[in-house]
Protein backbone atom coordinates (compact mmCIF):
# COMPACT_ATOMS: atom_id res chain seq x y z
CA UNK A 1 0.00 0.00 0.00
CA UNK A 2 1.20 3.65 -0.69
CA UNK A 3 2.28 5.25 2.53
CA UNK A 4 -0.44 7.65 2.91
CA UNK A 5 1.66 9.69 5.48
CA UNK A 6 2.85 11.68 2.56
CA UNK A 7 -0.28 13.33 2.31
CA UNK A 8 -0.12 17.01 2.31
CA UNK A 9 3.75 16.63 1.39
CA UNK A 10 5.67 19.64 -0.63
CA UNK A 11 7.54 19.10 -3.76
CA UNK A 12 10.33 21.19 -4.15
CA UNK A 13 8.77 24.23 -6.40
CA UNK A 14 10.32 24.47 -9.95
CA UNK A 15 10.22 27.47 -12.60
CA UNK A 16 9.74 26.79 -16.49
CA UNK A 17 10.04 29.26 -19.08
CA UNK A 18 7.28 29.45 -21.90
CA UNK A 19 8.93 28.91 -25.47
CA UNK A 20 7.23 30.33 -27.91
CA UNK A 21 8.13 27.39 -30.39
CA UNK A 22 6.86 25.06 -27.82
CA UNK A 23 3.07 26.71 -28.20
CA UNK A 24 3.23 26.45 -32.07
CA UNK A 25 4.20 23.07 -32.08
CA UNK A 26 1.73 22.34 -29.21
CA UNK A 27 -1.22 24.12 -31.09
CA UNK A 28 -0.24 22.27 -34.53
CA UNK A 29 -0.05 18.67 -32.66
CA UNK A 30 -3.63 19.31 -31.75
CA UNK A 31 -5.47 21.63 -34.16
CA UNK A 32 -5.64 25.06 -32.71
CA UNK A 33 -6.23 27.15 -35.51
CA UNK A 34 -7.12 30.17 -33.98
CA UNK A 35 -3.99 33.17 -34.58
CA UNK A 36 -3.62 33.46 -30.93
CA UNK A 37 -2.02 30.14 -30.80
CA UNK A 38 0.69 30.79 -33.24
CA UNK A 39 0.82 34.03 -34.61
CA UNK A 40 2.24 36.30 -32.05
CA UNK A 41 1.31 39.78 -33.81
CA UNK A 42 -2.36 38.14 -34.40
CA UNK A 43 -2.02 37.57 -30.62
CA UNK A 44 -0.94 40.80 -29.98
CA UNK A 45 -3.56 42.50 -32.35
CA UNK A 46 -6.51 40.59 -30.23
CA UNK A 47 -4.75 42.46 -26.63
CA UNK A 48 -2.50 39.49 -25.66
CA UNK A 49 1.17 39.96 -24.58
CA UNK A 50 2.34 37.14 -26.94
CA UNK A 51 1.12 33.70 -28.01
CA UNK A 52 -1.60 32.38 -25.54
CA UNK A 53 -0.81 29.17 -23.35
CA UNK A 54 -3.50 26.72 -24.49
CA UNK A 55 -5.72 25.45 -21.58
CA UNK A 56 -4.02 21.79 -21.52
CA UNK A 57 -0.55 23.19 -21.87
CA UNK A 58 -0.07 23.59 -18.66
CA UNK A 59 0.32 20.04 -17.78
CA UNK A 60 3.20 19.52 -20.32
CA UNK A 61 4.57 22.81 -18.39
CA UNK A 62 4.67 20.67 -15.55
CA UNK A 63 6.40 17.92 -16.88
CA UNK A 64 9.42 20.07 -17.41
CA UNK A 65 10.41 19.38 -14.16
CA UNK A 66 13.67 18.16 -13.63
CA UNK A 67 12.30 15.31 -12.01
CA UNK A 68 9.18 13.71 -13.34
CA UNK A 69 9.73 10.50 -11.19
CA UNK A 70 10.23 12.60 -7.91
CA UNK A 71 6.57 11.54 -6.96
CA UNK A 72 6.31 8.22 -8.02
CA UNK A 73 9.83 7.38 -6.64
CA UNK A 74 9.02 9.14 -3.42
CA UNK A 75 5.83 7.19 -3.34
CA UNK A 76 7.49 3.33 -5.03
CA UNK A 77 5.03 3.48 -7.29
CA UNK A 78 4.86 0.18 -10.36
CA UNK A 79 5.22 2.66 -13.71
CA UNK A 80 4.20 -0.36 -15.30
CA UNK A 81 0.93 -0.24 -13.31
CA UNK A 82 0.29 3.47 -13.09
CA UNK A 83 -2.80 4.77 -15.35
CA UNK A 84 -3.89 9.04 -15.44
CA UNK A 85 -7.05 8.78 -13.90
CA UNK A 86 -8.42 12.19 -13.95
CA UNK A 87 -6.95 15.74 -14.50
CA UNK A 88 -8.79 19.39 -13.89
CA UNK A 89 -7.41 22.99 -14.68
CA UNK A 90 -8.80 26.16 -12.87
CA UNK A 91 -8.20 29.27 -14.72
CA UNK A 92 -7.29 32.79 -12.72
CA UNK A 93 -5.37 34.35 -15.54
CA UNK A 94 -4.12 33.77 -19.02
CA UNK A 95 -0.75 32.89 -19.39
CA UNK A 96 1.87 33.90 -22.43
CA UNK A 97 4.77 32.69 -24.57
CA UNK A 98 7.99 34.41 -22.62
CA UNK A 99 6.40 33.96 -19.12
CA UNK A 100 8.53 32.16 -16.25
CA UNK A 101 6.04 29.98 -14.75
CA UNK A 102 6.56 28.76 -11.03
CA UNK A 103 4.77 24.98 -10.43
CA UNK A 104 4.28 24.62 -6.36
CA UNK A 105 2.98 20.48 -6.12
CA UNK A 106 1.60 19.06 -3.30
CA UNK A 107 0.53 15.26 -2.26
CA UNK A 108 -3.69 16.41 -1.57
CA UNK A 109 -4.43 12.70 -0.81
CA UNK A 110 -3.66 9.33 -1.10
CA UNK A 111 -6.73 6.63 -1.11
CA UNK A 112 -7.58 3.37 -2.14
CA UNK A 113 -10.63 1.90 -3.49
CA UNK A 114 -11.96 -2.27 -3.84
CA UNK A 115 -10.14 -3.05 -0.86
CA UNK A 116 -6.65 -2.26 -2.00
CA UNK A 117 -6.99 -3.29 -5.82
CA UNK A 118 -6.62 0.59 -7.19
CA UNK A 119 -4.80 3.15 -5.35
CA UNK A 120 -5.25 6.98 -6.12
CA UNK A 121 -2.41 9.72 -5.68
CA UNK A 122 -4.20 13.36 -6.19
CA UNK A 123 -1.42 15.58 -6.71
CA UNK A 124 -2.70 19.55 -6.62
CA UNK A 125 -0.02 22.16 -8.31
CA UNK A 126 -0.26 25.83 -7.97
CA UNK A 127 1.13 27.96 -11.04
CA UNK A 128 2.03 31.34 -10.76
CA UNK A 129 3.59 33.80 -13.26
CA UNK A 130 6.96 35.98 -12.92
CA UNK A 131 4.56 38.71 -11.44
CA UNK A 132 3.87 36.42 -8.66
CA UNK A 133 0.22 36.31 -10.04
CA UNK A 134 -2.38 33.59 -9.26
CA UNK A 135 -2.29 31.88 -13.20
CA UNK A 136 -3.83 28.10 -12.73
CA UNK A 137 -4.25 25.35 -10.58
CA UNK A 138 -3.64 21.56 -11.08
CA UNK A 139 -5.72 18.51 -9.84
CA UNK A 140 -3.87 15.61 -11.02
CA UNK A 141 -5.00 11.64 -10.18
CA UNK A 142 -3.05 8.75 -10.87
CA UNK A 143 -4.17 5.07 -9.96
CA UNK A 144 -1.82 1.98 -8.86
CA UNK A 145 -3.48 -0.92 -10.30
CA UNK A 146 -2.34 -3.69 -7.74
CA UNK A 147 -4.01 -6.78 -9.35
CA UNK A 148 -4.64 -9.94 -7.28
CA UNK B 1 -10.12 38.80 -16.52
CA UNK B 2 -10.95 39.95 -19.70
CA UNK B 3 -14.27 39.93 -21.02
CA UNK B 4 -14.45 39.43 -24.77
CA UNK B 5 -16.87 40.75 -27.21
CA UNK B 6 -17.60 37.20 -28.65
CA UNK B 7 -18.66 35.70 -25.72
CA UNK B 8 -21.82 33.30 -25.63
CA UNK B 9 -24.89 35.40 -24.11
CA UNK B 10 -26.17 34.35 -20.55
CA UNK B 11 -29.77 34.80 -21.45
CA UNK B 12 -28.89 33.04 -24.78
CA UNK B 13 -27.48 29.85 -23.89
CA UNK B 14 -29.89 26.93 -22.08
CA UNK B 15 -29.60 23.84 -20.28
CA UNK B 16 -29.65 21.46 -22.97
CA UNK B 17 -27.84 22.96 -25.97
CA UNK B 18 -25.12 21.95 -27.11
CA UNK B 19 -23.46 24.46 -28.87
CA UNK B 20 -20.40 23.10 -29.96
CA UNK B 21 -18.74 20.01 -31.11
CA UNK B 22 -16.49 18.33 -33.60
CA UNK B 23 -15.37 15.10 -35.19
CA UNK B 24 -11.69 14.71 -35.97
CA UNK B 25 -10.13 12.45 -38.60
CA UNK B 26 -8.96 9.07 -37.92
CA UNK B 27 -6.32 9.38 -35.12
CA UNK B 28 -3.14 8.75 -37.04
CA UNK B 29 0.52 7.85 -35.64
CA UNK B 30 1.80 11.47 -37.24
CA UNK B 31 -0.33 12.70 -34.86
CA UNK B 32 0.51 10.46 -31.61
CA UNK B 33 3.98 11.34 -32.85
CA UNK B 34 3.89 14.94 -32.78
CA UNK B 35 1.70 15.72 -29.39
CA UNK B 36 4.81 13.26 -28.14
CA UNK B 37 7.08 15.82 -28.91
CA UNK B 38 4.81 19.31 -28.85
CA UNK B 39 4.10 17.92 -25.34
CA UNK B 40 6.90 16.65 -23.92
CA UNK B 41 5.31 13.12 -22.68
CA UNK B 42 7.91 11.04 -24.25
CA UNK B 43 5.80 7.55 -22.87
CA UNK B 44 7.24 5.40 -25.66
CA UNK B 45 3.58 3.55 -24.44
CA UNK B 46 2.52 6.32 -27.28
CA UNK B 47 4.67 5.96 -30.45
CA UNK B 48 6.81 2.85 -30.29
CA UNK B 49 5.26 -0.02 -31.44
CA UNK B 50 7.95 -2.37 -30.60
CA UNK B 51 7.57 -1.13 -26.84
CA UNK B 52 4.35 -1.61 -26.68
CA UNK B 53 4.25 -5.61 -28.16
CA UNK B 54 6.75 -6.07 -25.56
CA UNK B 55 4.81 -4.68 -22.85
CA UNK B 56 2.34 -7.06 -24.10
CA UNK B 57 -0.37 -4.51 -26.05
CA UNK B 58 -1.19 -5.14 -29.42
CA UNK B 59 -0.77 -1.92 -30.17
CA UNK B 60 0.73 1.82 -29.46
CA UNK B 61 -2.12 3.81 -27.71
CA UNK B 62 -3.21 7.33 -27.76
CA UNK B 63 -2.50 9.87 -25.12
CA UNK B 64 -5.12 10.36 -22.56
CA UNK B 65 -4.03 14.22 -22.15
CA UNK B 66 -4.37 14.44 -26.43
CA UNK B 67 -7.81 13.90 -26.08
CA UNK B 68 -8.14 16.40 -23.20
CA UNK B 69 -6.39 18.79 -25.25
CA UNK B 70 -9.15 18.94 -28.28
CA UNK B 71 -11.71 19.27 -25.08
CA UNK B 72 -9.78 22.27 -24.53
CA UNK B 73 -10.01 23.32 -28.54
CA UNK B 74 -13.77 22.89 -28.28
CA UNK B 75 -14.12 25.17 -25.57
CA UNK B 76 -11.99 27.77 -27.10
CA UNK B 77 -13.76 26.92 -30.41
CA UNK B 78 -17.04 28.37 -29.04
CA UNK B 79 -15.64 31.23 -26.58
CA UNK B 80 -12.44 32.71 -26.14
CA UNK B 81 -9.64 31.42 -23.81
CA UNK B 82 -10.03 34.23 -21.21
CA UNK B 83 -13.42 33.08 -20.43
CA UNK B 84 -12.81 29.58 -19.31
CA UNK B 85 -12.90 29.14 -15.76
CA UNK B 86 -12.45 25.76 -15.27
CA UNK B 87 -11.81 22.09 -17.71
CA UNK B 88 -12.01 18.93 -16.08
CA UNK B 89 -12.01 15.34 -16.98
CA UNK B 90 -12.32 11.63 -16.41
CA UNK B 91 -9.87 8.93 -18.53
CA UNK B 92 -12.80 5.84 -19.22
CA UNK B 93 -11.47 4.11 -22.04
CA UNK B 94 -7.93 3.72 -24.11
CA UNK B 95 -8.29 5.97 -27.33
CA UNK B 96 -6.06 3.54 -30.78
CA UNK B 97 -4.83 4.53 -33.84
CA UNK B 98 -7.71 4.74 -36.09
CA UNK B 99 -10.16 5.34 -33.71
CA UNK B 100 -12.56 8.27 -35.24
CA UNK B 101 -12.87 11.05 -32.43
CA UNK B 102 -16.03 13.23 -31.51
CA UNK B 103 -16.15 15.74 -28.53
CA UNK B 104 -19.33 17.67 -27.46
CA UNK B 105 -20.39 19.72 -25.49
CA UNK B 106 -23.24 20.32 -23.83
CA UNK B 107 -25.24 22.78 -21.06
CA UNK B 108 -26.25 21.38 -17.92
CA UNK B 109 -25.86 24.46 -15.53
CA UNK B 110 -25.99 28.40 -15.41
CA UNK B 111 -25.15 30.03 -12.38
CA UNK B 112 -24.18 33.12 -11.16
CA UNK B 113 -20.39 32.96 -9.38
CA UNK B 114 -18.97 36.04 -7.63
CA UNK B 115 -21.43 37.95 -9.86
CA UNK B 116 -20.06 36.89 -12.82
CA UNK B 117 -22.55 34.70 -15.21
CA UNK B 118 -21.65 31.59 -16.01
CA UNK B 119 -22.30 27.85 -17.57
CA UNK B 120 -21.78 24.42 -16.59
CA UNK B 121 -20.95 21.82 -19.46
CA UNK B 122 -20.69 18.19 -20.13
CA UNK B 123 -17.76 17.18 -22.25
CA UNK B 124 -17.61 13.54 -24.20
CA UNK B 125 -15.22 12.35 -26.13
CA UNK B 126 -16.55 8.96 -28.18
CA UNK B 127 -15.32 6.99 -30.88
CA UNK B 128 -16.75 6.05 -33.80
CA UNK B 129 -18.75 3.14 -31.74
CA UNK B 130 -19.89 5.10 -29.21
CA UNK B 131 -17.66 4.16 -26.63
CA UNK B 132 -16.56 6.40 -23.93
CA UNK B 133 -13.06 7.82 -24.09
CA UNK B 134 -13.89 11.04 -21.75
CA UNK B 135 -16.15 12.46 -19.67
CA UNK B 136 -15.62 15.79 -18.66
CA UNK B 137 -16.70 19.55 -17.36
CA UNK B 138 -16.28 22.75 -18.13
CA UNK B 139 -17.09 26.18 -16.60
CA UNK B 140 -16.97 28.63 -18.89
CA UNK B 141 -17.89 32.59 -18.30
CA UNK B 142 -21.07 34.52 -20.19
CA UNK B 143 -21.23 37.64 -21.32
Amino acid sequence: MIDKRFIGHAMPAFEVDVEKGRLRFFAKAVGLSDPVYVDEAAAQAAGHASLLVPPTFFFCLEMESGNVAEIRTLLNLSYKNLLHGEQAFTYHRLAYGGDRLRFEQRIADIYDKKGGELEFVMRSTIVTNQRQQLVAELKNVIVQRNPK
Amino acid sequence: MMIMMNQAAFDTVQVGDKPVSFTLPPLSRLTLALYCGASGDHNPLHVDIDFARSSGMPDVIAHGMLSMAYLGRLMTDWVPQSALRELSTRFSEMTHVGDELTCVAEIIGKMKTDGEPRARLKLTVTDQRGGVKLQGEAVVALA
